[in-house]
C-alpha cells in the first residue's frame, strides 16, 4: 500500500549551521537537504549564508558559491547554467524547477532546497534518474519509418512543423514527472508526464510512420491511464510546457481510432 | 516485493510484461456513464422531491409507472457501473501488492454487481406490485 510517512532512516534532522561570511552586508540564507550514502546517518538540513555581493543572482549561482567558498562536499548536478540542459532540476521553495533560471530574489526568506521529490537519492541534491531515462527510452523517441529513406530530408510542411511547438522544447529535467502524485505512487509502471509529452511529440510528427504501433505501446491502464489530470506537471514545468495537455491529446487519439 | 529482480536492466523493468492494450474502453465508459449519471440522477432527485409529501400509496404508484421505473433502473445500472470503474482506478492507484490488487478489483466488481442486482430487483418488485 501507499506509504504516507517517511521510513525512519529517511526522516530529516536539523544539520549544521555554517558560519556567516566575514564582512558581508547582504546575506541570503540557504537551507539545503544533505544526505551522504557513505555514512549511516539520517538526511539533515544544513544552513548556509551566501554573500549576495560576491555572487550571481540565480539559485544555482548561490549553490556554486557555497560549494566553492564554504562546503566543497555539497553535491548537485549542473551544466549549462541557462535552462537548456536540464541538469540542475531540484525542489526550490516548494516547487520543482531549474536552479539556474530561478532567481534568489524570487524566494522570500530562506531558500529551501531539496532533491526532486520521491526519487531515490544518490547524494544530497542528486536523484537517481535511471528509471526516468529508461522510460524515455521505452517510447523510442526517434523517427520510425518503413518507406525507404529519401535522398534528401524527410519533408514536412510548415503547419505540421508547428504542431511540434510546445513539445520539442522539453529538456527532460524531470521536474514535471517528479511533481506528479500518480508517478509517486506508480512510478515503476506509469510513464509519467515528461515521457508521455515526448511520446506525443513523436505521435504527431507528420514524418513518423509508426503512429499506430506507438499508440499500441501506450494503451495500458498503467503506462498512460494513471494520469488523472492533476496538472502539477503543467504548473511546475520550468520551460512553460503543458504535459497534461499532451497526455489528454494522446487519450483523444486512443478514442478517435476506435470510431 | 519489487515486480522484477534487480539484475534486469532498467529498460527491461520499464517494459515489464508489455502493454495491456486496454484502458481506453474503461476511460470511454467512465465518461459515458458520467454523462448518463448527470441526467438520470437529476431525474432521481426530482422523483424524490416530488414524493416528499406523498403517502406510501403515492410512492408505489409513481415507482410503478413504466417511464419512472425504466429511468430509475437505468440510473441504478449507470451509477453502479460508474462506481465500479471509479473504485477500480483508486485500487490501481493505491494497492501496490500484485495479488491483493487482483483480489480487490475482483471484489469491487462483485460488490457493484450485487448492489446493481439488488436495487433493480427491489424496483421491479415494486413496479410489478409485490
Amino acid at each position: 500500500m501507499v506509504q504516507l510517512t517517511l521510513p525512519k532512516n529517511s526522516k530529516m534532522v536539523e544539520g549544521k549551521v555554517w558560519p556567516k561570511p566575514a564582512g558581508a552586508t547582504k546575506l541570503k540564507e540557504f537551507r539545503i537537504y544533505r544526505w551522504d550514502p557513505e555514512d549511516a546517518s539520517n538526511p539533515r538540513i544544513d544552513t548556509y549564508f551566501v554573500d549576495m555581493d560576491d555572487c550571481g543572482p540565480m539559485v544555482l549561482d548561490g549553490l556554486i558559491w557555497i560549494k566553492n567558498k564554504v562546503d566543497p562536499t555539497l553535491a548537485f548536478r549542473r551544466s549549462c547554467r541557462e535552462g537548456i540542459c536540464g541538469s540542475c532540476s531540484m525542489n526550490i521553495d516548494g516547487m520543482n524547477t531549474l536552479a539556474c533560471t530561478k532567481g534568489m530574489d524570487e524566494v522570500k526568506g530562506a531558500v529551501k532546497i531539496y532533491p526532486l521529490p520521491h526519487m531515490a537519492v544518490i547524494k544530497d541534491l542528486v536523484p537517481d534518474l535511471t528509471t526516468f531515462y529508461a522510460q524515455h527510452r521505452s517510447i523510442e523517441p526517434w523517427l520510425h519509418t518503413s518507406t525507404p529513406a529519401p535522398e534528401t530530408e524527410w519533408k514536412q510542411s510548415r503547419e505540421d512543423r508547428e504542431k511540434l511547438d510546445g513539445l520539442y522544447e522539453c529538456i527532460l529535467c524531470a521536474c514535471c514527472t517528479t511533481s506528479c502524485p500518480s508517478y509517486w505512487w506508480n512510478g515503476d509502471r506509469y510513464l509519467g508526464p515528461a515521457t508521455l509529452l515526448q511520446a506525443y511529440r513523436w505521435l504527431i510528427d507528420s514524418r513518423d510512420e509508426a503512429t499506430g504501433e506507438r499508440l499500441d505501446n501506450l494503451e495500458d491502464p498503467f503506462r498512460l491511464y494513471r494520469c488523472h489530470t492533476i496538472m502539477n506537471c503543467a504548473q511546475t514545468c520550468p520551460k512553460g510546457l503543458n504535459p497534461a495537455k499532451a497526455i489528454a491529446e494522446i487519450k483523444k487519439m486512443m478514442v478517435e481510432r476506435r470510431f | 516485493m519489487p515486480r522484477f529482480s534487480n539484475m534486469r536492466t532498467p529498460l527491461a523493468k520499464v517494459r515489464g510484461l508489455g502493454s495491456a492494450h486496454e484502458g481506453t474502453e474503461h476511460f470511454w465508459r467512465q465518461r459515458l456513464t458520467a454523462v448518463s449519471n448527470l441526467f438520470l440522477t437529476t431525474f432521481f432527485v426530482g422523483v424524490l422531491l416530488s414524493l416528499q409529501a406523498g403517502t406510501y400509496a403515492d410512492v408505489i404508484a409513481t415507482l410503478s409507472h413504466p417511464v419512472v421505473a425504466i429511468l430509475l433502473i437505468g440510473m441504478m445500472i449507470s451509477v453502479t457501473l460508474h462506481m465500479r470503474i471509479g473504485m477500480q482506478v483508486i485500487i490501481e492507484d493505491y494497492v501496490h501488492d500484485d495479488g491483493l490488487r487482483v483480489v480487490a478489483i475482483g471484489a469491487n466488481t462483485f460488490f457493484a454487481a450485487i448492489i446493481a442486482i439488488a436495487s433493480v430487483f427491489a424496483l421491479l418488485k415494486i413496479a410489478f406490485g409485490a
